[in-house]
């Protein structure tokens, strides 16, 4: 006996993880979709529409193209490290998904089996951990291109993400005190009803978000990627998959923090009016239900990384790095210690 | 300096009020405008689906007229090749023989018939110069081939279709096209 698991939890978690990165592949290429046709729509045109009916099928168009595209690896660069770059981004984007309650139990064959993937308690610095290690993927792309553009973004992106990192550190370590957890299973239990930590925690959710939008690369704070600037930023020498791979790993990365988001903040897979603890009598039903609501909260906050994509423009570096260190650093200070306040006067 | 119009305006100095140092309240304006154009109407016309309406004074592609009984009108005069700016135009004369009464309506007709489309500027003169109402400039204005020399187009290529056995084609191809006064 080497190990103290049975083999039917082995299967059980195997057939989770499947199903966990196969979904958030497939929602990351149709999130590639529906960003452009969410930007159609927010800029007065259709989007695209010739592939399949309403376009549906233009993410399977757009990989088949990647795919069939030459592979360049550049004469100077170091290309294991190249190779390295866009694997690992892809790897740590999707590692994420781990933590994140999908929803609660089912019984399926006589057994209770939790809609996610590992209970650990500590998930949120799980989630933190691995997401400071995504910045490796694009700093080891960047860096073996051998190109001062690929160099500059590869830079940029790490400052900018060591930068949101600490005010969205500071801005969770306010949330942790309050729900006196680290466990993201047992952050949504507490939320349950609608006791959602938003009503507690506005400040500490604008400051996270805003850092969310730091981190995942995306536009206002896009600069890593800057075109106009840097051609491609960290990118600039790839082609084929690989490109594929480091634009997608951006889109999983908005996939899982927006999940995130949604347990923090948004009570996971709690329902809106509606009370689950009057409706155990409907079983399986109930966890799908809490899973639809899930899906529907990334889905909203999968429109506002859009919304705010075609609406703000970039920003400027320094502005970027004012922003982060002057004004969300002391705001996250701020709210970290006007909730220990709270705590400390009310007692919780 | 003095101002060439009264339009200009000085650019304001004074620093960002509180407010404004939030960007939250412009950025927040911002994403409202953004979201109110979801449900405006977009101008969009689906290119092969829809096409917009041509202006009546379009220039496109030549074709060569036929009478209502599928003769062909021109007699080879070669006004429209000296009326070419571009000299896109070719031509070469024959007589009508007795028994092609039904097919020139004319005794001299254009044996061959050439336009250079990568020549022709699609100015129209050549249907200006025509007394005979036997070229104009229709509404198609997309060719595309494989070859410089399938821009060369021909007799077979210009020519409108018969009136008697394609009566349709010829209708689409003659289009709302006023009758034009012809010299005899």
């Amino acid at each position: 006996m080497f190990l103290a698991i049975e083999l039917a939890t082995i299967v059980e978690k195997l057939v989770l993880i499947v199903i966990v990165v196969m979904g958030s592949l497939v929602v990351a290429m149709y999130t590639t979709f529906a960003e452009r046709k969410v930007a159609g729509w927010l800029q007065d045109r259709p989007g695209p529409n010739r592939a399949g009916p309403f376009g549906m099928f233009q993410p399977l168009a757009d990989g088949m193209k990647l795919f069939f595209k030459e592979e360049i690896i550049p004469n100077f660069s170091s290309k294991a490290l190249f190779v390295m770059g866009p694997a690992l981004a892809m790897m740590t984007a999707i590692m994420t998904s781990a933590v994140i309650p999908w929803g609660d139990k089912v019984i399926l064959f006589d057994r209770e089996i939790s809609l996610q993937i590992a209970d650990i308690n500590i998930g949120i610095l799980y989630v933190f951990g691995v997401v400071s290690l995504g910045v490796y993927g694009i700093m080891i792309g960047a860096w073996a291109s051998n190109n001062k553009y690929s160099l500059m973004g590869g830079l940029r992106a790490a400052s900018q993400i060591i930068s949101y990192e600490l005010a969205m550190g500071i801005s969770i370590i306010a949330l942790l005190m309050f729900t006196g957890t680290l466990s993201l299973k047992e952050m949504v239990l507490q939320q349950q009803a609608g006791h959602w930590n938003i009503w507690y925690q506005p400040l500490g959710f604008l400051i996270f978000i805003i850092c969310a939008f730091a981190e995942c690369n995306r536009t206002p704070f896009d600069l890593a990627e800057a075109e106009s600037e840097l051609i491609g930023g960290y990118h600039t020498e790839y082609s084929s998959m690989k490109l594929g791979f480091y634009l997608f790993a951006e889109y999983i990365n908005m996939f899982i923090s927006s999940a995130v988001m949604a347990s923090l903040y948004f009570g996971g897979y709690d329902v809106p009016f509606f009370n689950e603890a009057a409706h155990t009598d409907m079983g399986n039903w109930l966890a799908l239900i809490g899973l639809g609501a899930f899906l529907i909260k990334i889905v909203i906050f999968i429109f506002i990384f859009m919304w705010v994509r075609w609406t703000i423009p970039r920003f400027r570096y320094d502005q970027l790095m004012h922003l982060g260190w002057r004004i969300l650093i002391p705001l996250a200070l701020f709210n970290m210690l006007a909730t220990g306040g709270a705590i400390l006067y009310f007692g919780k | 300096m003095q101002a060439l119009t009264n339009r200009a305006e000085q650019v304001s100095r004074k620093p960002m009020s509180f407010m404004e140092r939030l960007y939250l309240p412009a950025i927040f304006k911002g994403m409202l405008i953004t979201f109110r154009h979801i449900f405006t109407r977009n101008p969009t016309i689906h290119y092969p689906e829809q096409k917009r309406a041509f202006s009546p004074v379009f220039r496109g592609l030549q074709i060569l007229n036929r009478d209502e009984e599928g003769r062909e009108n021109c007699t080879a005069c070669g006004l429209c090749a000296v009326a070419c700016p571009a000299e896109a135009i070719t031509m070469e004369a024959a007589e009508r023989l007795p028994g092609e009464e039904h097919l020139y309506k004319e005794e001299k007709y254009a044996a061959k018939y050439e336009i250079n489309m990568l020549r022709c500027i699609f100015c129209g003169l050549c249907e200006e110069a025509c007394p005979k109402d036997a070229i104009y400039l229709s509404e198609t204005f997309t060719p595309a081939d494989y070859q410089r020399k399938q821009f060369v187009y021909n007799k077979e290529d210009l020519l409108i279709p018969h009136p008697l056995t394609d009566k349709e084609a010829y209708e689409k191809a003659l289009g709302n096209r006023p009758k034009k006064e012809t010299i005899n």
